[in-house]
């Protein structure tokens, strides 16, 4: 086990807050250099160093799709459960997160469907079992056929489609509540 | 250009799916790291947080026994835990205006959304580095300063009580490390 290391910290009080400026541990580790002739820069080192796992991708990307849809089984099995939910979720959320690093972006968009559909539902068993289908289908199907010459228009207008069928279903089931409702037709304002 | 020297960063990544962690290693090595530790769920990263004691933290939000947002939480414990003041890098798919701002106020340093490039970490992480804002603490909060910026236009009510010196610039350390030559 590393030791800890002590913590030193100034601190200002004042009427309801302090303000603490911790000692900056992390100095240490910055300079003002120029880059030497020919050394790349630690992005573009990165960016070669990810591009070595390419070969992996497809098979990443495969084995994530299984998973949704072992997990969409296990739904059409047995309905929603806290467990199914929450295995649903979460392959498609990877799935949304990793589609466009694996090279596969159009995938991510039938995913975040999925996943605006779970996550925005109040009682998730009023989500029919096909809607979750639909959108399984469509990741998988995506994927499957990214080789092909209209594989951009199929994804657009899957995803457009699963997207128009999956907000007119939250908006019913998020009647009455127009917090939730604004959040949920709210703009991303994450950063890029 | 301002120079990090990774070699000499402890890292902690937490990241339930494999593929992600193998992807974020491999970008941190890429960078010039060499201690990169790893944990696959929220439990795991806060005992890692404490046996390896990282300079900066890379999490997940949604994970299994407990999400990034409550592990967070944890580790801003002043008093409870050895650096409650370590970088926090959260990475996540969520990107809605509710949802950033509850890792905001979970004391997040930094919030990188999926897909993650190469370009988007660093940054992140040389911002944590360079620019590293000074911790509030209330009755309700803990963490770095939720004030990146003082706006001359704002003109609600000051929510801080105490008078003009609430807020303490930190020069950046790029000026320092600059000054000094």
């Amino acid at each position: 086990m590393v030791p800890p290391k002590k913590n030193s910290a100034a601190v200002a009080t004042y009427g309801d807050h302090e303000v603490i400026t911790p000692e900056n541990k992390l100095r240490k580790v910055v300079s003002v250099k120029s880059l030497l002739p020919g050394e790349d820069h630690p992005v573009a080192r990165a960016e070669k160093a990810l591009a070595g796992l390419s070969t992996e991708f497809a098979s990443w990307m495969d084995s994530e799709c299984e998973r949704l849809d072992k997990a969409r089984r296990s739904i059409a099995a047995s309905g929603f459960t806290a467990a199914s939910k929450d295995a649903v979720f979460h392959a498609a959320h990877d799935i949304k997160g990793e589609a466009a690093t694996f090279g596969f972006p159009l995938v991510a968009l039938a995913a975040d469907s999925l996943c605006r559909l779970i996550e925005h539902t109040p009682d998730v068993t009023r989500i029919p079992v096909k809607l979750v289908d639909q959108h399984v289908d469509a990741v998988r199907a995506i994927y499957r056929e990214y080789s092909r010459s209209d594989a951009k228009e199929l994804a657009a207008t899957l995803a457009k489609r699963l997207r128009v069928v999956t907000d007119e279903f939250l908006m019913h089931e998020n009647r009455g509540r127009p917090d939730v409702l604004e959040q949920i037709m709210g703009p991303s304002i994450a950063p890029e | 250009m301002v120079r990090i020297e990774f070699n000499r960063l402890r890292f902690l990544v937490i990241d339930d799916n494999a593929h992600m962690r193998r992807m974020l290693r491999t970008l941190l090595h890429g960078f010039g790291a060499r201690e990169v530790h790893e944990a696959e769920d929220g439990a795991a990263g806060l005992e890692a947080f404490t046996h390896h004691t990282p300079d900066i933290v890379i999490t997940d939000w949604a994970m299994p026994i407990f999400d990034g947002l409550e592990l967070t939480q944890m580790i801003r414990q002043p008093g409870a835990n050895s650096n409650p003041y370590v970088a926090i890098i959260m990475l996540t798919g969520h990107s809605e205006k509710k949802r950033v701002a509850s890792a905001r106020d979970a004391g997040v340093t930094e919030f990188l959304a999926k897909p993650i490039s190469a370009k988007g970490l660093y940054q992140r992480i040389v911002n944590v580095v360079t620019n590293p804002r000074p911790f509030i603490k209330t009755k309700t909060y803990f963490g770095p300063d939720r004030r990146r910026n003082v706006n001359p236009n704002y003109i609600g009510t000051e929510r801080r009580k105490g008078g003009k010196a609430d807020i303490i610039k930190q020069a950046p350390l790029f000026e320092k490390v600059r000054s000094q030559g």
